[in-house]
C-alpha cells in the first residue's frame, strides 16, 4: 500500500459513538463525583487511616479521567500511537512532579526558617 | 503518472512566491509558508542585531577591571536583555521557524504546512513577543538574567519595571513555538509524499520533528511557570517567594524542566541543517542515516531527564544531584553518534569548501568542544567549582552560539539561493565564515580560561583580579572580529539580492525535493506531489556547465518512473 493510499484511509471520519452510550458514561462520572463528595464527609482518622479521603478521591479522579480519555476523547477506538502519546505525556508529568517533590522533600530539613544569623547581620549592616 | 514537469522551473522563473502577489499586506497576512519563513528570517535577524549590540556593549565594558561605561544596574540590564532576546527571540525560533517554515513543506513536496493560518498566527505571536520585550526595556528594563530566577524576579523593591512585560513576552513566544511545533508534527505525519517513508525523510526533517516534540511537550511548562511568576510578583501568592512560605528552588525545577529541553530545541534543528550541509557539500551519501535519525529522537527524550544538572549548587538534594549527573552523561552518546557519522560522511567525500561547508565544519569543531566541556559541568565535583563562572558562559556559548547559531547561518547560506533566487559572493562568504570562526573562538575560548581561574559570570567589574584583564581584552578583540564577519555577511547577502547572479535550480547538487523546484520556488511549490527516492543518493545528479548547477542525469529514471516501469 502506498503512502498516499494509507493517508486516504486515515482521512476517514473518526469513530462515531452513540449518544446513549455517551450519556451512560456521563452518568457513571456523576455517580463517581457523588462518591467523592460522600467519602469526604467521613473522617477516617477514627480508624487511623486519615489519608484515606485523599486516596479515595485520587483513585476516583483517576478512574474518571480514564473514562473521559477512553470514551469522550475516543482513545478507546483511536490508533495506539495516540494512546501512547497520551500515556507518555502523563508519565512525563509524573516524572517531573515526582522528581521535583522528591527533591523538595529531601532538602526541607536543611532550610533555616527566617534569616540565618549571617544574613540578619548583613541586613543590619545595610540598614545602618 | 509522473513527468519531469512537476519539477517545473521554467514557467516559475517569472512567477514565483516573491512576486506572485504584491503589497505589504500580501506579506503580513500571507498564508504561504515561504513568505512566513522569510518574515521570520528578517525578524529573527533583526532581533539578532539588537541582542548583538547588547553583547558588544558587555564586551567593551569589560575591557578594564573597573568597567568602561556602564553602572552595575545598566550592566545587569545589558546581559539580561542580551540573553533573553538571544534565547527567546533568536535561537529558539531561528532554524525551525525561519528555515523550517521555508524548507520543510518543499522537502515534503507539499504545497504548504498542515495549518497555514496557525502558522501565520504563530508569526504574529512572535511579533507581539518582541513588542513585549522592547516594552520591558522601555519601562525600566529587567536585571534578573534571562532565567528570571526568584527571588530577583519577585523583588518588588527593585526599580526594574520590565520584569512583567518580559515574562509576558516569553509567555507569548512560548505559544508561538508550540504552534510551530504542532504544525510541523502534523505536516510531517500527514503530508509526506509517495515514496517518502520515515526512513527516507531528509535528516533535517527528522531533526525538526524531534524538535517539535520538545516544543509541544515542554513549552507549556514554562508557560505555566511564567504565569505563576507574574501572579507571584503582582499579587504575592507565595509559591516561589520564601518570605511567604514559597520555594525558590521549586522555581528552578519548573524553569529548567522547560529550559533544558529548550537547549535541544536550539541545537537539534541546527544538527539537522549540518546533516544536510555535510552530505550535500561533500557529495557523499550520509553515513549511518538511521543512527542520526534515532539520535535526534534520543536527544529529545534524554533532554527531558537532565534538567536538575542546572541546580547542582542551588540547594538541590544530594540524591537528585547524583541521579541528574548520571543521566546527563547519557546525552553525550547520541550527540557523539552524530559527530562520528558526520565525520564518516566527510571521509573520502568530494568536499567543497564553500561557505555552507565551512559553517558545517565550524559547527562540528565548535560543538565538539562545547559538548566535551559539558562533561566538566555534568560532573558534580568539578561543577561545584565551575558553576556560575565564565566557564559556564563559554560552554553554553560554544553550544548555543557556536553550534546552534552557526548551524543557522550555515543553513541560511545553504538555502539562500533557493530563498532569493540569487547567488552570493563566494569569496566574501568564505572570508566571513573564517572570520566568524576565528572571532568566535577568540571570544569564548578565553572565557574557559577566565572561568577556570575563578572569574564569576554576571560581574560588571573585576577590580580585585586585574590580572584577568588580558583575557577580557582578547575576548573583546575576538568579539569585534566576529562582529566584522557578521557585518560582511549582511552586506554580501543584501548585495546579492540586488546584484547577485541568478541562482540555478540546484547550485550545490542537493538531492532532496527543494532542489528540484525552481529558485525561487513557485507559489505552489510543485504542480503535482512528486515521488521521492533516496534523498542522499547523489549519483543520479551531474553538473551542467550551461545552467551552472546540477541536474538529473540523462537516461536515469526519476523515482516515480522507476516504480511504474517495475510495475
Amino acid at each position: 500500500m502506498t503512502t498516499a493510499e494509507h493517508h486516504h484511509h486515515d482521512d476517514q471520519i473518526g469513530h462515531i459513538v452513540p449518544v446513549k452510550f455517551l450519556t451512560l458514561i456521563c452518568c457513571i462520572l456523576l455517580v463517581f463525583t457523588a462518591i467523592t463528595v460522600w467519602v469526604s464527609r467521613y473522617d477516617f482518622a477514627e480508624i487511623n487511616i486519615s489519608e484515606l479521603n485523599i486516596i479515595v478521591a485520587l483513585l476516583v479522579a483517576t478512574f474518571k479521567a480514564t473514562l473521559v480519555g477512553l470514551y469522550f476523547m475516543h482513545l478507546r477506538w483511536d490508533r495506539p500511537i495516540i494512546g501512547f502519546i497520551f500515556v507518555g505525556s502523563i508519565l512525563l508529568v509524573v516524572l517531573f512532579v515526582g522528581m521535583a517533590l522528591t527533591d523538595s522533600t529531601a532538602y526541607q530539613p536543611d532550610i533555616v526558617k527566617g534569616d540565618t544569623p549571617k544574613v540578619a547581620q548583613a541586613i543590619d549592616e545595610l540598614k545602618h | 503518472m509522473m513527468s519531469t514537469s512537476i519539477y517545473n522551473t521554467d514557467a516559475s522563473t517569472t512567477d514565483n512566491y516573491l512576486n506572485h502577489t504584491k503589497g505589504v499586506f500580501s506579506w503580513l497576512f500571507t498564508l504561504d509558508h515561504k513568505r512566513i519563513g522569510m518574515m521570520y528570517l528578517v525578524c529573527v535577524l533583526t532581533a539578532f542585531f539588537i541582542a548583538g549590540v547588547f553583547a558588544m556593549l558587555i564586551r567593551f565594558h569589560l575591557l578594564t577591571p573597573e568597567g568602561m561605561f556602564m553602572t552595575q544596574d545598566q550592566y545587569n540590564q545589558a546581559f539580561t536583555a542580551h540573553g533573553a532576546m538571544m534565547v527567546f527571540l533568536v535561537i529558539i525560533p531561528g532554524v525551525p521557524a525561519a528555515l523550517g517554515n521555508f524548507v520543510l513543506p518543499i522537502m515534503l513536496g507539499a504545497k504548504d504546512v498542515a495549518f497555514p493560518r496557525l502558522n501565520l498566527f504563530s508569526w504574529w505571536l512572535w511579533v507581539f513577543g518582541l513588542i513585549f520585550f522592547l516594552l520591558s526595556l522601555a519601562v525600566g528594563g529587567l536585571d534578573t538574567g534571562w532565567t528570571f530566577y526568584t527571588p530577583y524576579s519577585i523583588d518588588k523593591t527593585s526599580s526594574m519595571g520590565g520584569v512583567i512585560p518580559a515574562l509576558a513576552g516569553a509567555f507569548v513566544l512560548g505559544f508561538s513555538s508550540i504552534f510551530t511545533g504542532m504544525n510541523f508534527i502534523v505536516t510531517i505525519h500527514r503530508l509526506r509524499p509517495a515514496g517518502m517513508t520515515w526512513f527516507r525523510m531528509p535528516l533535517f526533517l527528522w531533526a525538526t520533528y524531534a524538535t517539535a516534540i520538545i516544543q509541544v511537550l515542554a513549552t507549556p511548562v514554562i508557560g505555566i511557570t511564567l504565569l505563576l511568576l507574574i501572579v507571584e510578583r503582582s499579587v504575592g501568592i507565595g509559591i516561589f517567594d520564601p518570605a511567604m512560605g514559597g520555594d525558590p528552588v521549586l522555581y528552578q525545577h519548573f524553569f529548567w524542566f522547560y529550559s533544558h529541553p529548550a537547549v535541544y530545541i536550539m541545537i537539534l534543528p541546527a544538527m539537522g541543517v549540518v546533516s544536510e550541509l555535510i552530505a550535500v557539500h561533500s557529495h557523499r551519501h550520509i553515513f549511518g542515516y538511521k543512527f542520526i535519525a534515532y539520535s535526534s529522537i534520543a536527544i529529545a527524550l534524554f533532554g527531558f531527564l537532565v534538567w536538575g544538572h542546572h541546580m547542582f549548587t542551588s540547594g538541590q538534594s544530594p540524591l537528585m544531584n547524583v541521579i541528574f549527573s548520571l543521566i546527563t552523561f547519557s546525552v553525550s552518546i547520541p550527540s557523539a553518534v552524530k559527530v562520528f557519522n558526520w565525520l564518516a560522511t566527510l571521509y573520502k567525500g568530494s568536499i567543497v569548501f564553500n561557505a555552507p561547508m565551512l559553517y558545517g565544519l565550524s559547527f562540528i569543531f565548535i560543538f565538539t568542544i562545547g559538548g566535551l566541556t559539558g562533561i566538566h559541568l555534568g560532573t558534580l565535583a568539578t561543577d561545584v567549582h565551575l558553576h556560575d563562572t565564565y566557564f559556564v558562559v563559554a560552554h553554553f556559548h560554544y553550544v548555543m552560539m557556536g553550534s546552534a547559531l552557526i548551524g543557522f547561518i550555515g543553513g541560511i547560506h545553504h538555502w539562500w539561493p533557493k530563498m532569493t533566487g540569487k547567488l552570493y559572493n563566494e569569496f566574501w562568504s568564505r572570508f566571513a565564515a573564517i572570520l566568524v570562526f576565528i572571532g568566535f573562538n577568540m571570544t569564548f575560548f578565553t572565557q574557559f580560561m577566565l572561568g577556570s581561574k575563578g572569574m564569576p559570570r554576571r560581574y560588571a567589574t573585576y577590580v580585585d583580579v586585574p590580572e584577568l584583564q588580558i583575557y577580557h581584552v582578547i575576548s573583546t578583540i575576538g568579539s569585534v572580529i566576529m562582529a566584522v564577519g557578521f557585518v560582511i555577511t549582511a552586506i554580501y547577502l543584501l548585495e546579492s539580492i540586488f546584484r547577485g547572479r541568478k541562482a540555478p535550480r540546484n547550485p550545490w547538487g542537493g538531492r532532496s525535493l527543494e532542489w528540484q523546484c525552481a529558485s525561487p520556488p513557485p507559489w505552489n511549490n510543485f504542480d503535482e506531489q512528486p515521488v521521492v527516492g533516496d534523498c542522499y543518493d547523489f549519483s543520479v545528479l551531474e553538473w551542467d556547465d550551461e545552467e551552472q548547477g546540477y541536474h538529473w542525469k540523462e537516461g536515469v529514471a526519476h523515482p516515480g518512473e522507476e516504480e511504474s516501469e517495475i510495475e
